[in-house]
């Protein structure tokens, strides 16, 4: 069963609507349009900003601030690797590199399986097992190629 | 001359009236509460180096080189972030400053292309000047890193350029978007070293914004920067003058290059605009030297014939003599005049006293008489002066507004803007309007009520409206007893006060759900200090003057006329409409609102003049129309007016104009009334004359002239030339000495002369001995004519129906980028955004028809058809449609009727019962249109080609 759903505009307005009232919803709508749709898409500026009452620019201001916020969907799954001082301390770039060369990928790419989607995220926290990486969310540590082997055969696999 | 540079604070100037001292650089200084440290240094003269700064904004704080020192703090505050507190010590140069700002500068300068000697903005570039000033010399990070320094310039608005790789990410431009715009298109997209100025992640043109400028002035760089600063290089010395477009008047710096205009910047100091400005007055001048203009005199015998140019001279003997002949053969009555809005009052002025002293009778008229004339009606009959109550100032201060009847953020954009930051501070909103404008509803405003009435139902609306203020007792009745006639009042509050005007009984008239007629009601009457705005909406009904009687008594009755935040105000249509009224325009009125038939006024002028005057009224441009058609009047002289384009029921005027024996036209371009004219005299627009305006606010501004007439002579110059010919000798050297005859003759302009103009900047009339600098707001304690007068204002339906024939109700108005008859705008780029009239029609009349979004209708009403694209727009309401007049190929005006204002003929462009159905060609007047433009336009080639 795939995670996210299509984008519908009636289903992006209902949760738009859901969260209307919050004092500050932008950031919360947008969490929430992810969640649904796995990606931004790029009516749902105008729908929020329409709804909302705001310009169409301060939504884009918002959104293009957030890596997180994509705005085209991602593969099946997402591997973000940490590019900060600690991980790159402990041989983060070569693994980095490494990787990205097997899949024939660049940083924000998606493999041609529409398996894996590899993203840059700078630092997680977890500096003392660096190098760090978050796989669909879940933090992994002391990468090596083969840990990161495993992910990818797990990401291909469903 | 010299360019002039306002005076930049940094921080917006503040008007608490409690003060403080403090002490900066050794020097005390004392400035009001609230007031920055920067611009208590600026106070001083003391210029703190800044780059995200400029006084017409909120401070920011994120430049970080307008630090300063203050003894007893360690750290280094940004002086524009900071407010003055009582006693603080600041020093605003030290070392420590001087390498803090250095090194800032020097991260700037990391990112930026150092192409200063051919950089647009070279000469007039803040981030050169702050170099300058915090003497950078080296910069250490060089430029081998990442950089900005390949962006690629955005060119989509065709008035200015953003260029990427010289912005330093300030936001000045995205505020001012925000704060003065209040438009909100521009923001930074991405983050850290990615972050951009951006109109929402698309090219100017595409996006949201309405190119008013404001970005454009707030940027301290070349990054926004006008084409045509960028095309020929930036300007040596401005002349201060004022907007030719709408009735806010705004004050304009005309930035020049010898007689060349480079930019229009918005003046700070101009009082009706205070530093904005919107597409028009900022951009959209080349008209005045478009290749269309007009530059010679011309005659012809008859209209058929081609035009001949000739001297000025023999023009002006030709247009004597027949005037002369004519008045000889079918008496002194069968001629007349038009005066312009669009002129200067000193031009309006002259033309009035041409057709009253040198023609010898009273016709007379201005098109005011098509727009705002019930205003002056329905305004001096109830409070005593034909004229709005307040300056726009006064809008900071109000707590409830009312719009009825107009589209500010269209019509009237600079107030719009001072609107909505009152808006956004709070104000509630309520919109009288048939279709749902964009102050209904846009980014951070949105209206407490929005009362959708049907055309023609203004006056049932403000009864219903009345009738709730007294009879849930919501009457100011001390207010009322003190300052009103009480009788006036109570059979006024008794007439309102009957069932039959209830919101419930009226909800089949207005459309309106009685529930929000009552809560608007509640809230005008409660919410504080309340101000009602109002338009054409109001004027351009059959019961246009019983309308705004009707808003002058709901004002009346709560109180709110007379203190800041409220009052009666209708903006203006016109640069000058409010001038060409005051001036006696009209065939009833003397300059300043006096009956013709009032013996010691008109002795008065019989004296000044020597000459005998009429005292019986003369024509209205309606009966001169309908007396050339029955073959009594028989010549015309135009000035600044296009009437068969702009007058209703286009195939009327053109019908009278060819039974005219004799026209004369003065204008800038051969407008569509030229088309009837027998001679035409080159106009002056308004960067060839001196003059002045007077604003929607009574606000009298100078326009000065930077450059000659292009056709050699000023406006004021050609009626002089025509009346010395007529033989009733004009002998004025400068507009100045107009203005001093207009004082001479007029109570409420006594105190106006030229050097006072100089001296104040702007001066609102009444201005005389009880008033010696103007009078910002009317009736404060007490009303001009006393006490106030209730009127009752009984809704009788107008005469225009629907039916079977025609189902469907057109009104008329216009969109921001062009201009009324769009004889300016059609001939500037503004045409970009608006390249054709459009019909708006709600989704549920254009499916009933089969009509599709962009298809060719027919407009039909009893007067004519037309064809236009259909827009299919859910602003409209069912059974409503709209249209523009810009253009005169479109003919709006062939539809609109002969029905009019029952006291003063101002037509009924509002409501014109029409239907709509999908066509595949022009209709026949718009075929003969095209032919007669190529017909009656016709220049004499070999005279062209012997020049």
């Amino acid at each position: 069963m795939p995670r996210f759903v299509e984008w519908d505009q009636a289903r992006a307005r209902e949760i738009i609507a859901a969260h209307a009232l919050l004092d500050g919803p932008v950031l919360p709508i947008f969490h929430a349009l992810l969640e649904e749709f796995g990606y931004i898409h790029e009516e749902a500026i105008s729908l929020v900003a329409s709804d909302l009452n705001l310009s169409r620019a301060e939504i884009h201001g918002t959104v293009s601030f957030y890596h997180d916020f994509r705005r085209k969907p991602a593969g099946r799954h997402v591997l973000k690797l940490c590019r900060a001082e600690a991980c790159q301390s402990m041989n983060g770039p070569q693994i980095a590199r490494d990787l990205l060369a097997k899949l024939g990928v660049d940083w924000g790419e998606t493999t041609s399986d529409g398996a894996l989607t590899v993203e840059p995220v700078y630092c997680l926290g977890l500096c003392a097992c660096a190098p760090s990486a978050l796989y669909d969310g879940e933090p992994i540590g002391r990468l090596d190629a083969e840990r990161l082997d495993a992910v990818v055969r797990e990401a291909r696999s469903i | 001359m010299a360019l002039i540079k306002e005076i930049d604070y940094g921080t917006p100037i503040r008007r608490t009236k409690k003060v403080l001292t403090l002490t900066i650089d050794g020097q005390s200084v004392t400035v009001p509460v609230g007031t920055s440290v920067m611009a208590a240094a600026m106070a001083l003269g003391t210029e703190i180096p800044k780059l995200c700064a400029t006084d017409t904004l909120e401070p920011f704080g994120s430049c970080r080189l307008c630090l300063v020192e203050i003894e007893g703090r360690r750290e280094t505050p940004a002086s524009c972030t900071t407010p003055v507190e009582e006693g603080m010590v600041v020093r605003t140069q030290t070392d420590r400053l001087a390498k803090l700002r250095r090194g800032v500068m020097e991260l700037y300068i990391s990112d930026h292309p150092l192409d200063c000697l051919t950089c647009s903005a070279n000469g007039d570039c803040e981030l050169q000047d702050m170099a300058g000033a915090v003497g950078l010399r080296e910069v250490r990070y060089g430029y081998a890193g990442a950089g900005h320094l390949d962006a690629p310039k955005d060119t989509s608005n065709p008035y200015f350029t953003f260029e990427d790789s010289k912005c330093i990410v300030c936001s000045r431009c995205v505020r001012a978007c925000e704060e003065v715009q209040g438009t909100f298109a521009l923001t930074i997209q991405g983050r850290g070293f990615d972050s951009r100025v951006s109109p929402g992640g698309m090219d100017f043109f595409g996006s949201e914004c309405v190119s008013c400028g404001a970005c454009v002035q707030a940027c301290p760089t070349a990054t926004l920067n006008e084409n045509s600063v960028i095309e020929t290089g930036t300007p040596e010395h401005s002349v201060i003058t004022t907007c030719a477009y709408c009735g806010v008047g705004c004050s304009f710096k005309a930035e020049m290059r010898g007689t060349m205009v480079v930019r229009m910047v918005p003046y700070k100091h101009g009082k009706a605009n205070e530093g904005h400005s919107c597409v028009k007055g900022r951009f959209a001048w080349g008209y005045a030297t478009h290749k269309d203009r007009m530059t010679k005199p011309m005659i012809r015998e008859k209209i058929t014939d081609p035009w001949r140019e000739v001297s000025w001279e023999e023009a002006i003997e030709r247009a004597a003599g027949e005037l002369k002949r004519i008045q000889a053969k079918y008496g002194r009555d069968s001629i007349g005049g038009i005066t312009s809005s669009r002129c200067t009052n000193e031009e309006t002025f002259l033309v009035q006293k041409l057709v009253r002293a040198a023609f010898g009778n009273n016709n007379v008229d201005t098109c005011a008489r098509v727009c705002h004339s019930p205003t002056g009606y329905g305004l001096k009959t109830t409070l005593g002066t034909s004229a709005g109550t307040h300056d726009f100032a006064s809008v900071d201060q109000a707590d409830v507004i009312i719009v009825i009847g107009a589209n500010p953020t269209d019509g009237h954009p600079v107030f719009a803007s001072r609107m909505k930051r009152r808006l956004r501070e709070g104000a509630r909103l309520i919109v009288i309007d048939p279709r749902r404008i964009d102050l209904v509803r846009s980014p951070h405003i949105e209206a407490d009520y929005h009362l959708p009435l049907k055309p023609g139902a203004n006056v049932a609306m403000i009864n219903a409206l009345a009738h709730v203020i007294v009879t849930e007792g919501l009457v100011d009745e001390e207010y009322v007893r003190e300052r009103c006639e009480v009788d006036a009042f109570e059979s006024w509050a008794r007439f309102v006060a009957d069932e039959r005007h209830s919101p419930e009984a009226v909800e089949d008239i207005t459309g309106v759900p009685a529930a929000d007629i009552r809560g608007a009601a509640r809230l005008y009457a409660t919410g504080g200090n309340a101000a009602i705005y109002y338009g054409l909406g109001v004027t351009e009904h059959s019961q246009g003057s019983t309308m705004v009687m009707g808003m002058a008594n709901i004002a009346m009755a709560t109180g709110n006329i007379g203190k800041p935040g409220t009052g009666v105000n209708p903006l203006r249509g016109q640069n000058n409409v409010q001038g060409s009224c005051d001036m006696g325009s009209f065939p009833h009125e003397f300059s300043g609102y006096r009956h013709v038939s009032d013996d010691a006024t008109r002795q008065m002028f019989e004296t000044l003049w020597g000459v005998s005057l009429l005292s019986e009224p003369g024509l209205r441009i309606p009966n001169m129309l309908d007396e050339a058609v029955s073959g009594s009047f028989k010549a015309l002289y135009i000035q600044g007016e296009d009437i068969a384009q702009s007058d209703p029921d286009t195939q009327h005027v053109t019908a009278a104009l060819k039974a005219m024996e004799f026209v004369v036209i003065q204008d800038i371009f051969l407008n569509e009334t030229a088309k009837y004219a027998h001679v035409f005299l080159p106009g002056s627009s308004f960067l060839e004359k001196d003059g002045t305006f007077t604003n929607a606010e009574r606000r009298i501004n100078r326009v000065r002239k930077v450059m000659p007439p292009l056709g050699g002579l000023a406006d004021w110059e050609a009626t002089m030339a025509l009346s010395n010919a007529l033989g009733y000798l004009m002998n004025y050297s400068h507009p100045s000495e107009i203005m001093d005859e207009i004082a001479r003759l007029t109570p409420t302009f006594a105190g106006v002369s030229y050097e006072k103009l100089d001296r104040l900047g702007s001066i609102q009339w009444p201005c005389n001995d009880a008033a010696p600098s103007g009078t910002p707001m009317m009736h404060v304690d007490r009303f001009v004519r006393g006490k106030g007068k209730f009127m009752i204002t009984e809704f009788v339906p107008t005469e225009e129906r629907t039916g079977p024939r025609f189902p469907l109700i057109l009104t008329t108005g216009r969109i921001l980028s062009q201009y009324n008859v769009g004889a300016q705008t059609r001939r500037t780029e503004n045409s970009r955004w608006h390249e054709e009239d459009v019909l708006e029609i709600h989704p549920f009349d254009a499916e009933s028809r089969g009509i599709l979004d962009g298809d060719l209708v027919s407009l039909e009403s009893r007067s004519g058809d037309i064809a236009l694209r259909a827009q299919i727009s859910e602003r409209m309401q069912p059974g409503v449609v709209y249209t523009t007049f810009h253009h005169a190929k479109t003919g709006a005006n062939v539809i609109t009727t002969d029905y009019s204002d029952w006291a003063t003929n101002c037509p009924e462009y509002k409501v014109t019962a029409v239907q709509v159905r999908r066509t595949n060609r022009p209709s026949d007047w718009q075929a003969r249109f095209y032919e007669e433009d190529l017909a009656l336009k016709r220049i004499d080639a070999n005279m062209k080609a012997a020049e």
